[in-house]
């Protein structure tokens, strides 16, 4: 059994207890334990159940590359399922409980899976479940959905708080062990600015863990390790050009040094103010990835029963936290590292039974471990353990044999090491290259293919474990490089320090064991994992082989190794070995995946941070926001904007509001906060050429003082967007443009005048916002702006497509005669800040004339009953200005504008083209939205012929009947046919063919 | 071939599955075959397929620069619908959808094609019209959609947030019929069933020039030596550019990164697919339980496989105002994919300025959902000179102007 030893413990404090709860058990940790410690501590060696199989499974490593032990954390608005326990703090009150499994961890109906894992190899599903064909959707799937998905899935709104953090920084430090404390402190002489980060809550690394094990031989400049990691962290703290986290993981690499921080904040806090979790966006100019190794795992069969652990780990938990994984221990090495935690155990009073070197001649430890009496047997294998849900014997054999027995020892708990792979994501992330390092038998970085930054240089440089070396003393070289290199990249001078000196301690060579015994036999190999959360075995692999998918990748996506929760930290590099043996070809040949952000799994609150809810995307408010919002608008979304869509009142439906504010507005007076329109000044001796070029009519002729409304198309012919401009100088325009377009318009006029028209002296302003513009409209229009006073707003002064400055009723305004709805319309623009008052005057002003303000669908039936078009609904990036009948807006004296080569094209001159008409209802319903015409018969492709479409539809109040506009075939010369238009909900309209025009053709209302 | 079924597994698993053999052979090139496909993805080797399987052309190698199915085959969200809005696009995506439902069947390898249907949420008035438009243009194509109401999206979506503060869902399009497949089983269900007509697939081997005589293709050059044809089929995505380079020619094609990412399994909660175009984002759930969640395409051309991190940020955003309850899962990895992106957005099946040799692609963005479609209108192309599943998807026609825009019903990346 797992329990707290009396002695070690260099993390907790035994006089702080902490309650929490596993499943339905009250237990109890100490301050400064990880759940999983603390479950160790309480002998809670069942921690959760395998993907597939449903396999019992305990906690097998220390940290990140955890793979078993995920729990659901929290409940309610606070549940976060598959979290790892070994790198959740225990706190008071913790609530988990273990995932997939049904009823229960102990009981698990799915464990029939691991009973039938025979008929259930890698990649079975491709070979079964396809007859008969209903019952994949209606079983197998819903059944292996079910028995896959591990945590479970929250339920509620997520009840914490995120945010984003912003840090540039010349270098920064990922990861605050030996070497990266030690790089961190070099690249500080120099005088840069240096971030160091570390995703634990402790700094030191394993350093201070060896210690315990190793204490002779651990010293740096002559002190203690752990004295010396103080004494780095006191002089970093020191320095102000230092900054240092922790609880702050590198999460990924991108271009540019672009770094990608997870910092937990609250997760050990969880009732604390403030976010739980920061994303920190880091630019640094280099980045030493000073990230470690982890351990990997020996394949021999039965490894993944709960009480199988990494060496390491169990070192780990016993020097840092005091638990031992149990009382009789087997050790399985193929190295001399496991040793150490071998005589940690013994010294710690723990039973160390057996170690099993597959070496035929062990190490240079393995006299340090028989001196202390424990029996060392060298050439031996582990052949099988055995045990239900936890581990109480193992079988021992030849290494070089293919699994028979030689002796069977009772045991709690195997510590197993199969060597270290040293953790180089950070550098692969953005295309660092990895070599075999054939004597460490692991990947580690190329110095001669680091992922290079715009310079050329190589922006990211390992230190440390994490570039494969192992002796401490080569570790803190190694560092001290580093930290070199990167103030000679971003200060230009290194600092003239000499690295710290230790003793180096030799280790006797590892022997690559990939698979225990070398020879296993195929049931053997049949309950050896490779991956323990997806039940990946070494047959798995082989199968794969085996069957042609030789690729790492293929073999990756058939066997699923490595696509777990920690994305193969443990078993990729055994996985590949085993993949390299089947296909007879060295490792390096096969290759690793791709190594891919994030180092392990980030919260997406994170991602998000602050943006959720009202503050998802910014809202755009014009200055009278507030007053649509106190007079009951009814919203619509524009882009960022919400403009009113109508003002319904109490007891008034939305439509009905619609119909009123259309009939309000043709008998009296209607109000439209027009102030959301793009309004882009363009402004430069150039100005009129460019707007030449930008629009399709001809603007350079405009004079000062009037209007022109314009189309613009993009270089495809297709028309983009519309709207009034303006001359207001010689060298001046004033532009508008749609509510949506204003922003892409800017960028499309940017966008030329930048790439193509560099040297024309022209410059675009985006001045949306600086004005607040309102629509004033209807037949008492003009006697409003005379009742509030001030400029000359008659007729004769201010024509039909004039535009002046002046003052109406005191306020400083710039008065366009324009109407979008055939009546009597003045457009005013005022200073964005004095918008609101300058409406409410008018609505003041308005109430003796019957004023109302009317919103987007009133506007837009008014302009349907006039036949003007619609960006985005007579158009839909398909519709040239031929097809709407606007070639009366296309220059023919211009030699060139955007999309007039385009317009030439064959396609484009068709006359079969669709082009714009007017359609009326044989009984005056209303023609449904988006219906199509039908013509005769079926294509090549059997679908129904069409020829037209309804492009807008309303019922207009004004003609008391509906209206629309379509894009017909040969619309305009076929005024009066009847067209068929069949709807989606079963029915058959019927609409003849007319004039777009419906309501005021000689334009009498807005010419007055 | 040996064909898969749950008896063979009950067979083999008394010998420890020592019996499988391989699922396709690995030979090396022939001095010429008839048709040399280049690209061995879910297009290349769909068109190798139907060409063997529909028009009796099995004298093909398919010749891959990396590992079958490794492009965007492996990397896409296995969206499969084909609620379009233009005829030609709804006629190939149909095509596709159909053959999708009975694939596994065909292939004796499952696909897992999962019906479980396919919602676009309206969140604008404009997008609600744009559907209905969608709707009322399926009907006649003969695409079963629906335009469906808020509660109805809720129903078949509990833990979709209908009434966001700033995007209330109005709407959506609905095609129970589309669902999902298993990218990486099509690739290799397709590559089987060519490799036991007889057709090789040649992995490891790129093309490095195209050989041609007077004006007609004679054959390529690979890093496995000289392969000469009568006929060629250029299947390459994002690489379409440098082949159609060595070929003579020039594509209006441009290759930009598009990403993807997955948070980690959880038990089911989702059963549909879920897109949601104002925001940006469109999620569903894989089998293993994993959200599976895309986004938009970098603004700029790469051929990294990997993109910026900005756009995960917008998807993921997007996403939890859609689905709150995503906001405590944890993303497990993001990736990215090289997309072909044509001016119309609308993909090139065609022939070439180079007599016997043919394009597919810029599939942008959708390649997925089309592969059987797409390997089936490229194959009787190829074999009969005309498709009329391809007809409209000629290079001619950015020349003409006679675009096939899709950009009403499909403003996102999927």
């Amino acid at each position: 059994m797992s329990t707290r030893l009396p002695t070690l413990g260099r993390l907790i404090d035994r006089s702080a207890p902490v309650k929490f709860r596993f499943n339905d058990r009250h237990m109890q940790g100490l301050q400064g334990d990880t759940l999983a410690s603390a479950l160790l501590a309480n002998d809670q060696m069942l921690v959760g159940r395998s993907f597939k199989y449903h396999r019992p499974r305990g906690i097998v490593a220390y940290g990140a590359e955890e793979p078993n032990a995920l729990v659901n954390l929290g409940h309610g608005a606070r549940l976060e399922p598959n979290q790892r326990a070994t790198t959740t703090e225990l706190f008071a009150g913790l609530r988990a409980t273990s995932q997939n499994h049904w009823p229960s961890l102990e009981f698990d109906i799915g464990a029939i899976n691991a009973r039938l894992s025979r008929f259930l190899p890698a990649g079975f599903y491709y070979k079964m479940f396809i007859h008969p064909r209903p019952l994949w959707k209606h079983v197998y799937e819903p059944f292996i959905r079910q028995s896959a998905g591990l945590g479970r899935a929250p339920r509620r709104a997520d009840a914490d708080r995120y945010e984003h953090f912003y840090h540039h920084t010349d270098v920064l430090v990922v990861g605050g062990g030996l070497a990266g404390l030690q790089a961190a402190l070099t690249a500080a002489q120099s005088g840069a600015r240096v971030l160091v980060i570390e995703q634990t809550a402790h700094w030191g690394g394993r350093a201070p863990v060896d210690v315990t094990a190793d204490p002779d031989r651990s010293h740096v400049n002559g002190k203690p390790v752990d004295t010396f990691v103080e004494q780095t962290l006191a002089a970093l703290r020191a320095m102000d050009n230092v900054t240092l986290r922790t609880r702050l993981m590198g999460a990924g690499v991108y271009d540019h040094g672009y770094v990608l921080g997870y910092e937990r904040l609250g997760d050990h806090i969880p009732d604390a103010d403030g976010p739980r979790h920061r994303l920190w966006r880091i630019r640094a100019r280099r980045i030493i990835t000073a990230t470690g190794a982890i351990e990997r795992p020996l394949s021999f069969a039965g490894n993944d029963l709960p009480g199988v652990m990494l060496a390491s780990a169990m070192r780990d938990y016993a020097v840092n936290h005091a638990v031992a994984a149990g009382r009789r221990v087997v050790v399985a090495t193929n190295n001399d590292d496991a040793y150490r935690t071998a005589i940690v155990l013994h010294d710690a009073g723990i039973e160390v039974v057996r170690i099993v070197d597959a070496r035929p001649a062990g190490g240079l430890l393995t006299d340090d471990a028989r001196a202390r009496g424990i029996r060392v047997e060298t050439d031996r294998a582990i052949v099988r353990v055995k045990g239900g849900r936890r581990v109480s014997k193992v079988q021992i054999g030849s290494q070089s044999g293919t699994g028979g027995a030689l002796d069977e020892v009772a045991c709690d708990a195997v510590a197993m090491s199969g060597g270290w792979s040293p953790v180089v994501h950070l550098w692969s992330h953005c295309g660092g290259k990895l070599l075999w390092d054939a004597a460490g038998a692991f990947f580690r970085p190329d110095p001669e293919r680091p992922p290079l930054g715009a310079d050329g240089a190589g922006f990211v440089l390992p230190a440390g474990a994490a570039n494969g070396e192992t002796d401490m003393a080569s570790v803190l070289r190694d560092a001290h490089a580093a930290g070199c290199a990167a103030a000679q990249a971003v200060a230009g001078t290194a600092p003239d320090t000499a690295a710290p000196e230790a003793a180096s301690t030799p280790e006797a060579p590892l022997d690559p064991v990939w698979l225990m015994p070398r020879n296993a036999r195929a049931d053997l190999r049949a309950k050896t994992w490779l991956d323990f959360q997806n039940d990946v075995k070494v047959s798995d692999v082989q199968l794969a082989a085996q069957e042609g998918y030789e690729s790492v990748e293929h073999t990756k996506r058939y066997t699923t190794l490595g696509m777990a929760t920690d994305q193969g930290k443990l078993s990729n590099i055994n996985g590949l070995a085993i993949l390299s043996d089947a296909l007879g070809q060295p490792i390096p040949a096969t290759g690793t995946t791709t190594f891919r952000p994030p180092y392990t799994p980030v919260s997406m609150g994170a991602i998000a941070g602050e943006a959720r809810g009202p503050v998802f995307q910014p809202l755009r408010r014009t200055p009278m926001h507030g007053w649509h919002a106190e007079n009951g608008a009814h919203w619509e979304p524009v882009g960022h904007w919400r403009r009113p869509y109508a003002y319904p009142r109490a007891g008034e439906s939305v439509h009905g509001a619609v119909m009123r504010e259309v009939t309000n507005t043709r008998a009296n007076l209607g109000l439209l906060d027009a102030s959301t329109l793009g309004k882009i000044v363009v402004k430069g001796p150039d100005a009129g050429r460019f707007l030449d070029m930008l629009y399709t009519n001809m603007m350079s002729t405009l004079k000062p003082g009037r209007c022109r409304y314009g189309l613009m198309c993009n270089e495809n012919g297709f028309l983009m967007d519309d709207g009034v401009v303006a001359r207001i100088d010689e060298n001046t325009f004033l532009c508008h443009t749609t509510t949506g377009g204003a922003d892409h318009i800017h960028a499309h006029m940017e966008e030329w005048l930048q790439t193509e028209w560099w040297d024309w002296k022209v410059h675009v302003a985006n001045v949306t916002e600086q004005y607040a513009q309102i629509a004033v409209v209807g037949p008492k229009a003009r006697q409003v702006l005379e009742k509030l006073g001030g400029m000359d707003v008659s007729a004769d002064k201010l024509p039909f497509m004039a535009w002046a400055d002046g003052t109406i009723g005191g306020f400083d305004c710039r008065v366009f005669r324009i109407s979008f709805s055939g009546e009597l319309s003045y457009e005013i623009a005022v200073p964005a800040g004095r918008g609101m008052a300058f409406w409410q005057a008018l609505v003041d002003a308005g109430a003796d004339f019957g004023a109302m303000p009317y919103g987007t669908e009133a506007l837009h039936i008014m302009r349907a009953e006039k036949g003007f078009i619609m960006i985005g609904d007579e158009t839909d990036g398909t519709v040239i200005p031929q097809d709407l009948g606007l070639d009366w807006a296309i220059s023919r004296k211009k030699a060139d504008y955007l999309g007039k080569r385009a317009q030439q094209r064959r396609h484009m001159v068709d006359p079969d083209r669709w082009k714009l008409v007017g359609l009326e209802t044989i009984d005056g319903s209303v023609l449904p939205d988006g219906a199509y015409a039908v013509g005769s018969g079926r294509n090549a492709n059997r679908q129904a012929v069409t020829e037209g479409r309804v492009t807008s539809t309303y019922h207009s109040p004004t003609l008391g009947r509906g209206i629309a506009m379509g894009l017909v075939r040969g619309g305009p010369d076929r005024m009066g046919e009847v067209l068929t238009f069949p709807g989606t909900d079963g029915k058959i309209y019927k609409a003849r063919i007319v004039d777009p025009v419906f309501f005021d053709k000689n334009g009498d209302k807005q010419n007055v | 071939m040996k064909r898969y079924s749950a008896f063979a597994i009950a067979r083999e698993a008394l010998r420890h599955h020592s019996g499988w053999q391989r699922a396709w052979r690995s030979p090396e090139p022939k001095s010429r075959y008839d048709v040399v496909i280049v690209g061995a993805g879910g297009h290349g080797l769909a068109t190798a397929y139907y060409l063997g399987r529909r028009f009796g052309i099995k004298n093909v190698a398919v010749i891959e620069k990396g590992w079958l199915g490794g492009g965007n085959t492996g990397r896409n969200t296995t969206i499969i619908r084909s609620n379009y809005l233009q005829d030609p696009s709804a006629a190939i995506y149909e095509k596709s959808r159909s053959l999708y439902e009975t694939l596994s069947q065909e292939l004796n390898y499952n696909i897992m094609f999962s019906p479980r249907g396919v919602i676009m949420l309206a969140q604008t008035h404009h997008e609600v019209r744009g559907y209905q438009r969608t709707a009322h243009a399926n009907a006649l194509q003969g695409v079963t959609t629906e335009f469906i109401s808020p509660r109805r999206v809720k129903e078949l979506v509990p833990i979709i947030n209908i009434d966001g503060p700033r995007y209330p869902v109005l709407g959506g399009l609905w095609q129970a019929r589309g669902g999902t497949a298993r990218h990486d089983a099509v690739a290799w269900g397709y590559a089987r069933a060519c490799s036991d007509m007889g057709m090789d697939i040649i992995q490891q081997c790129e093309v490095t020039g195209i050989r041609q005589t007077d004006g007609k293709v004679t054959g390529v050059s690979t890093t496995r030596g000289e392969i000469g044809c009568d006929k060629l089929g250029l299947v390459v995505a994002g690489h379409s550019g440098v082949l159609a380079d060595m070929a003579g020619f020039r594509l209006p094609v441009e290759s930009v990164a598009l990403q993807a990412l997955v948070s980690e399994p959880i038990k089911p909660c989702m059963d549909v697919v879920v897109m949601a175009n104002t925001v940006h984002g469109y999620m569903s759930q894989s089998d293993k339980g994993e959200m599976v969640i895309g986004g938009g395409a970098d603004g700029y051309n790469n051929y990294t496989q990997r993109g910026s991190f900005h756009h995960i940020e917008e998807t993921v955003r997007a996403l939890i105002e859609t689905f709150p309850m995503i906001s405590r899962l944890k993303m497990l990895r993001q990736w990215g994919g090289i997309v072909d992106m044509t001016g119309d957005r609308s993909p090139i099946l065609s022939r070439t300025p180079l007599d016997g040799c043919f394009i597919n692609c810029g599939w942008g963005t959708g390649g997925f959902k089309a592969i059987p479609g797409s390997g089936y209108g490229m194959a009787e192309l190829m074999a009969k000179g005309y498709s009329p599943l391809t007809d409209a998807f000629g290079l001619e026609r950015f020349r003409e102007g006679r675009f096939i825009d899709e950009s009403v019903a499909a403003g996102v990346a999927h």
